[in-house]
């Protein structure tokens, strides 16, 4: 296990920043996780060397920071698992990016992901899939399952992911690590490559909920360049040892039992159950609520988030950077050659369904009927976390634990479901917090917790209550030790 | 129900060449997945406003000032095909 704060410790205390980000790299070359794509050897030994040289300060000083390959790096390739992409080198850097180097962190590397973040399970990488630490026959979640799984298996401290429709929360469920979706608005997006943009935030995993708010204070913020990006208040790491006396928690009764798709697996359903019986324990008060719509939350997000990929991924064309194939016929048959060629079967699969939700006849029935169902869910989210109703809203992460590479990848609603309870989070736009409450089998289970609108604070201080009255953030995969 | 010749069309409006393997096997999971999106047609939604954003932000303005942008080299970096400075594609007329 490596964290942030003793990392940092070490370097205070006369450490090398080169020495430990070798003794990474190292333990990266020799890992069989497969949750890197690139490692920036020598821009991080480099800036490695200028920090031993004369430190800087900064609340990331000499941090070795993992980056989902969706996320643009600066003369470090990006290609977000996609043939379509490989070998593109972005020429600047995302704004969370900039927001990291300016709080004096060290970027080592790209981690693995579904192509174009379109999966729960890191298996539609064109590298192939990453493996779960803590079951090498286990998928990691996804889409950010390489950033899940090198900090579950001490690769980094830290990593950057995004979360279009789970793809932090679920990786971090199923590898017992932290996990943060915030605020749509909140965090830029100016450089991640874009899959659905009304849909996707960056944020965090980490080890605990103290380093995952250390790093959601530097990269939340506004930023011009993205349209959608609002001013943060910040203040997350003050708040963090607030406890949660006072606090009201609503348990939405559609998250448990039968409850939707394919019901939750009996052992996280009792891991979640005592995480509020915990909850209770510490001064906080629960009480039901429900989010009638919860049902519809699938059908709606896939609907939204496909026809956003067919838009978005428009651009892949291989004319300004990527896949160039032989000789140029006319330009139709030409670009769709190179997407034939550059894209896997599930990126195409979103792509051609969006593109028929969106076409002409049937934009009424599916793109538009989506929209509204997403008022619905919303305002499903706005009742639950009124004044007078709860503060935050307490359910499983995923409805079971990581399941085998292979088991769902054929049938595409199966893996679908697995998203269920991740996905209505981001239609409302809320932010929530995925955080290990237990295991069954060995495998670690996730607890979600979600906030209204801009409250991260109190995500993170309930978060932390928690996690200091459990023991389950301190077990590390014995694979890794 | 989505038929061979509706996968044809979409994978024309969308510019990605499908084989036949490919068409039949997506001819399958087309009508799955959509078969699971048709329960939204249980809800009553004719006075719902469609929600396209979660922030209450409209018409977001900034300066119109000019600023260092990359340079003709850096955007062209990545780029497998250019002639004198520019990005060439294949012919559009």
């Amino acid at each position: 296990m490596v964290m942030i704060r003793e990392l940092q410790e070490g370097l205070f205390a006369g450490g090398s920043a080169e020495e430990m980000i070798n003794s990474l790299f190292e333990k990266i070359r020799r890992s069989r996780l497969n949750a890197y794509n690139h490692i920036a050897e020598d821009q991080a030994l480099e800036r490695a060397r200028e920090f031993d040289r004369s430190p800087w300060e900064g609340s990331l000083a000499g941090v070795p920071i993992a980056i989902k390959d969706s996320i643009s790096t600066r003369g470090i390739e990006t290609n977000c698992s996609s043939r379509i992409l490989s070998g593109y080198v972005p020429p600047y850097d995302a704004h969370v990016i900039e927001r990291l180097k300016e709080e004096g962190a060290i970027i080592i590397g790209k981690t693995n992901m579904d192509e174009f973040a379109m999966g729960t399970s890191t298996e539609t990488s064109y590298f192939g899939p990453t493996k779960n630490p803590w079951d090498l026959d286990r998928v990691p979640g996804g889409s950010s399952g390489g950033s899940a799984a090198a900090v579950a298996a001490g690769e980094a401290p830290a990593a950057l992911g995004s979360d279009t429709g789970g793809s932090i929360r679920g990786p971090a469920s199923f590898c017992g690590i932290v996990g943060i979706k915030p605020t749509y608005g909140l965090v830029s997006r100016y450089g991640l490559v874009s899959y659905a943009n009304s849909l996707e935030q960056i944020g965090p995993l980490a080890m605990d909920v103290e380093d995952a708010a250390l790093v959601m204070e530097a990269i939340s913020g506004h930023d011009p360049r993205d349209s959608t990006s609002v001013k943060s208040e910040g203040g997350y790491l003050s708040g963090l040892n607030g406890g949660v006396e006072g606090l009201t928690f609503g348990v939405p009764k559609e998250y448990f039992g039968e409850g939707v798709g394919e019901g939750v697996d009996p052992e996280v359903e009792r891991s979640v159950w005592d995480a509020i019986s915990k909850l209770e324990e510490l001064g906080a008060s629960w009480k039901m609520v429900s989010l009638p719509h919860t049902k519809y939350a699938l059908a709606a997000y896939y609907i939204i988030a496909m026809s956003e990929a067919s838009s978005n991924l428009a651009r892949f064309d291989g004319l300004r950077y990527g896949l160039r194939l032989g000789a140029d016929q006319d330009w139709h048959s030409t670009f769709s050659e190179i997407r034939a060629a550059g894209f896997g079967p599930e990126v195409k699969r979103r792509i051609l369904l969006g593109t028929y939700a969106l076409s002409a006849g049937y934009y009424g029935r599916y793109y538009l009927k989506a929209l509204k169902v997403r008022t619905l869910i919303k305002q499903d989210f706005e009742r639950a976390l009124s004044s007078g109703g709860a503060d935050l809203l307490v359910t499983p992460t995923m409805p079971f634990p990581a399941f085998k590479i292979g088991e769902r990848i054929e049938d595409p609603l199966s893996l679908y479901m697995a998203d269920v309870f991740t996905v209505p989070i981001n239609l409302a736009g809320v932010p929530a917090i995925s955080l290990p409450c237990g295991f069954a089998d060995g495998l670690p289970i996730g607890l979600q917790i979600i906030g209204r609108h801009f409250d991260e604070v109190s995500l993170l201080r309930a978060a932390k209550a928690y996690e200091d009255a459990t023991p389950y953030h301190e077990a590390v995969p014995k694979e890794v030790i | 129900m989505i038929t061979g010749e509706d996968v044809d069309h979409i994978s024309w409006l969308a510019s990605i060449k499908v084989s036949e393997e490919e068409r039949a096997a997506f001819v399958a999971s087309f009508n799955s997945v959509l078969d699971y999106f048709h329960q939204l047609d249980e809800l009553e939604t004719d006075d719902v406003e469609p929600t396209y954003r979660v922030v209450d932000l409209t018409n977001v303005f900034r300066e119109d000032v000019a600023k260092e942008s990359l340079s003709q080299e850096e955007s062209l970096r990545n780029a497998s095909r250019m002639e004198n400075g520019y990005f060439k594609s294949p012919r559009i007329v």
